[in-house]
């Protein structure tokens, strides 16, 4: 069924940053968006940008899969990506708007696709590692869990989707591609980022890691220890009872770790 | 008797149609794109190359090499007189008596020729190539006979009008295949697009005993690679119509006898196939191995890949070049190869298997196996090697290149500068600031990359002072020797064998001789044949105080170990590893060491299940068989102290 050219799909990429010499490049989990929005659309379908267009590295990397334009949302270090992406994306009409799970660079808050999702009003699907069909006004997403499970949800048109390293790789660039691609302003109003003003940056220090003794005796033991899923680290599995009381218990759960006050 | 305008009107018809034929084939490469060449100065030198250095090629089988001399030499002779005794009808013993020993010769050489085709060689093409002998034989007996007739030197009527009109026929048949069949694409289409192809030959420098093995860069602003075959230049296009269908190429290319899906012949003609419009259905020659012959179909504005050859075809070529370096023609199939792949990896952006994530790890890295940039000198952490950002001058640049990220080739590295260091070599490295040379990049196809590459490189080597640079990897050394050029680096390249055999003959080192038992040399392609190294390795090894065991195919014969062309890293497979038939030429004469002189070789040679012989690169054998004064070198007068250069 893929390509469905009538999908409106839109993959939000940012500049990412190679983890062994910091070089600009594709971010690889918004590469691997642009890729499954080229399986489903094909060429129709859109790849955003907010930045300040410099094609060096990152952008002519996604250009050079095959798309021939990027829509540029021109702004400046400064500014604030969330409402610049909010006012194109309320004037397009999307069905699902694919991100990468954070950016590889900058604040790499991984916040930008929830506060989308909670402004537009949009269901919010995380790490997704496939989209197997759209029918009828739903998707059936791919939701990839730890150490290679999946799960399968079906969501309403339109949402928001980030996606997983899990997904499929990214198809390779062309030097060919890239110099045929263009990039679209669209003309936006960036308004500065505030909080950030008053932030100050440093590099992170690597911090020391804990190793993991393994105390298995056996290959079998090993294997099952780098795959089997860790047990009794509290919490519970509620699989009866009615959607009030899992959301209560979920926000017992939040209260008790802090995390909801 | 027969009419007397009759011979005469079949030689200017036949001559005509040749004409006909040969304008139109030359339409046919001028669809390709424009190549400047010296018209002129490429004509006049057409003879000498034809006869010195495409004979140097085909003396390799002095039996064929003879037949060929007697047949073509009797043929151009016999048309260059038949033209005034029978066309303009001179009657003279001075043009008859010359003509009737012409066609002698051509005859005698036509009867090998015919000799050869009865049991020909798997690698020779069969179908119309089993008809020309006969149509030689014919050619030449005809016109003998018939000259001997015309002429004064039987008594009148002598010949009897059926013998003449069977001679006509002959004549005919003759005149068919070898004028008509030479401008319309019959086998002696080679004569004609052959000595065109030596006149405007794409790499003039081969000719005269020089040498031309660089790539040619890509126009980054304009059409990258080639995707058509119109897209080929059109004297490209004109050396695929030059070629013989000998198949000395398909009987040395490592991929074919692999059974990967080339054969460099096959490339050739499907090549004509699409210059010329058609099929490959009257192909009859060896198919590329696992694939049937009748399913190529192209012209010349429609995709090569896919159409005419697929792509696992391409990216079987190791370009270790052999087949260019045993075509008799000099046709250029690696040249031809990168160039299609540089389309697909440029604008289709489909390198196979692992070609797209190496091509990553250069853009990001400069190293293919995407390590940390700035771990290059990990390896020497404990030899305190001199830098060029500190000396700033140097008389030898050692060119470390992407080894120091293997293991395995460390051993080669460390091995080099315990040599340089015994021999008091003036030596620094770039240490981080060196880039990969961009070999793999641009055999991959992805010229970009590269250019980006030896742009950065040539700009890093342009900072220091250095009288030259020694490297112990021949892709580096070829690279940095041959293709730097382009982006404006010249240097003094000099091949880590090389270079230690100059050490040994000047006496800066000693060495004492190899314990081991028989020994073997593997020739890498990139210094044997793209470079001409077959001599220091041999004299090195020689000096070691071993007798080199030559394999079979050793010298500018060389297999490839499978290494090269980023064909490890496209892995098309085949029915067996090239590796592992080069290991079984060294089994075969019982070596027991195979010495080596590139990483690569060493990498895919080691790759070989045991037991096999041993590989070692020359810098080992050598390091092992130092010998170090225990004085130390600096108690002489003339050798600098080397714990100076180690502390700064």
């Amino acid at each position: 069924m893929w390509p469905d050219p009538d999908l409106k799909v839109a993959s939000l990429v940012s500049n990412g940053q190679h983890p062994k010499s910091g070089r600009s490049r594709r971010a690889s989990q918004d590469a691997r968006a642009v890729e499954l929005g080229l399986k489903m659309a094909g060429a129709a379908s859109r790849v955003i940008h907010v930045g300040d267009g410099d094609r060096e590295g990152g952008l002519d990397q996604y250009l050079g899969m095959g798309l021939p334009e990027i829509t540029l949302l021109n702004a400046d270090e400064q500014a604030d990506a969330v409402p610049v992406l909010l006012e194109y994306l309320k004037g397009a009409s999307f069905d699902i708007v694919l991100t990468g799970v954070h950016a590889e660079q900058g604040e790499a808050s991984g916040m930008v696709p929830y506060l989308l999702a909670e402004q537009l009003g949009w269901p919010l699907v995380s790490h997704i590692a496939d989209i197997r069909k759209v029918e009828g006004g739903r998707a059936e997403v791919l939701q990839a869990l730890p150490r290679g499970q999946r799960r399968l949800l079906r969501v309403p048109l339109p949402f928001i989707a980030t996606v997983d390293s899990a997904a499929a790789d990214a198809r390779q660039y062309a030097f060919g591609a890239a110099r045929r691609g263009r990039l679209v302003d669209a003309i936006t109003d960036a308004p500065v980022d505030q909080a950030r003003q008053e932030w100050t940056c440093a590099p992170a220090k690597p911090r020391p890691k804990r190793l993991h003794v393994a105390k298995a005796k056996s290959a079998a033991d090993r294997f099952k220890a780098a795959t089997a899923k860790p047990q009794g680290q509290g919490g519970s599995v509620i699989r009866e009872g009615t959607d009030q009381e899992k959301a209560t218990a979920i926000m017992e759960l939040l209260v008790s770790e802090g995390v909801v006050r | 008797m027969l009419p007397e305008w009759l011979l005469p009107a079949l030689v200017i018809m036949a001559l005509g149609l040749f004409a006909i034929g040969a304008l139109r084939r030359i339409l046919l490469w001028r669809a390709g794109r424009p190549e400047p060449v010296r018209l002129i100065a490429g004509l006049m030198a057409m003879p000498r190359r034809y006869l010195v250095d495409l004979h140097h090629v085909v003396a390799r089988d002095k039996a064929m090499s003879n037949t060929h001399v007697a047949t073509a030499g009797g043929f151009v002779l016999s048309m260059l007189l038949i033209i005034p005794v029978h066309v303009f009808g001179l009657d003279s013993r001075w043009l008859t008596l010359p003509l009737l020993v012409s066609t002698i010769i051509m005859f005698t050489g036509a009867v090998f020729v015919y000799r050869r085709r009865r049991n020909p060689p798997a690698r020779l093409s069969k179908g119309p190539w089993m008809r020309l002998p006969k149509s030689l034989l014919t050619f030449s007996a005809s016109f003998f006979l018939l000259t001997l007739l015309a002429s004064d030197v039987l008594p009148e009527n002598f010949g009897h009008w059926v013998l003449t009109g069977v001679l006509l026929i002959g004549v005919t048949l003759g005149l068919a295949e070898l004028l008509f069949g030479m401008g319309w694409g019959g086998p002696m289409k080679h004569a004609f697009a052959g000595a065109l192809h030596l006149a405007f030959h794409r790499r003039p420098e081969r000719f005269g005993g020089g040498r031309s093995t660089g790539l040619k860069p890509v126009d980054l602003d304009g059409m990258l690679g080639v995707a058509e075959p119109s897209d080929f230049k059109w004297n490209q296009l004109l050396g695929f119509d030059a070629c013989v269908q000998c198949g000395r190429c398909e009987a040395v290319c490592p991929a074919f006898a692999a059974g990967q899906p080339l054969n460099p012949k096959k490339l050739i003609q499907d090549m004509v196939v699409g210059l010329a419009g058609g099929t490959d259905a009257h192909y009859a020659g060896s198919p590329y191995p696992g694939r049937d012959v009748g399913q190529a179909q192209g012209s010349p504005h429609q995709p090569i890949v896919d159409g005419l050859v697929s792509a696992e075809t391409l990216w079987s070529c190791t370009t270790c070049r052999a087949c260019v370096e045993e075509c008799p023609m000099m046709i250029e199939h690696v040249d031809a190869i990168v160039d299609m792949r540089r389309h697909l990896t440029l604008e289709r952006g489909e390198t196979p298997n692992k070609g797209a994530e190496v091509l990553d790890n250069l853009i990001a890295t400069d190293n293919p196996g995407g390590y940390e940039p700035d771990s290059r000198m990990n390896w020497a952490a404990d030899l305190a090697l001199p830098l060029m950002a500190d000396k700033q001058v140097a008389d030898v640049l050692f060119w470390v290149s992407d080894g120091c990220f293997d293991m395995r080739s460390q051993r080669i590295l460390r091995a080099f500068v315990k040599i340089l260091k015994a021999a008091n070599v003036d030596f620094a490295v770039l240490g981080n600031e060196e880039c990969d040379s961009g070999d793999v990049a641009r055999r991959l196809g992805d010229d970009a990359t590269f250019q980006t590459l030896a742009r950065h490189n040539v700009a890093t080597l342009r900072k220091y002072r250095f009288s030259r640079i020694v490297t112990t990897d021949p892709h580096a050394f070829h690279v940095l020797k041959n293709e730097y050029g382009d982006f404006g680096g010249h240097y003094d390249v000099m091949h880590h064998s090389t270079f230690i055999n100059e050490l040994v003959t000047q006496g800066r080192i000693q060495l004492d001789r190899f314990k081991g038992g028989a020994v073997t040399y593997h020739d890498p392609c990139y210094l044997g044949r793209y470079n001409g190294e077959y001599e220091s390795p041999r004299a090195l090894l020689a000096a070691l105080g071993i007798q080199v065991s030559e394999m079979e195919r050793s010298g500018y014969r060389s297999r490839c170990c499978g290494g090269g062309g980023g064909a490890p890293i496209t892995d098309i497979p085949g029915e067996h590893r090239i590796a592992d038939m080069r290991v079984d030429d060294a089994r075969k004469v019982e070596a027991e060491t195979i010495a080596v002189a590139c990483q690569q070789c060493t990498a895919m040679l080691e790759g070989v299940v045991e037991p096999r012989p041993e590989i070692r690169d020359l810098a080992e054998l050598v390091a092992e068989g130092l010998i170090v004064d225990a004085a130390g070198p600096a108690s002489t007068a003339t050798a600098r102290p080397s714990l100076a250069e180690e502390v700064h």
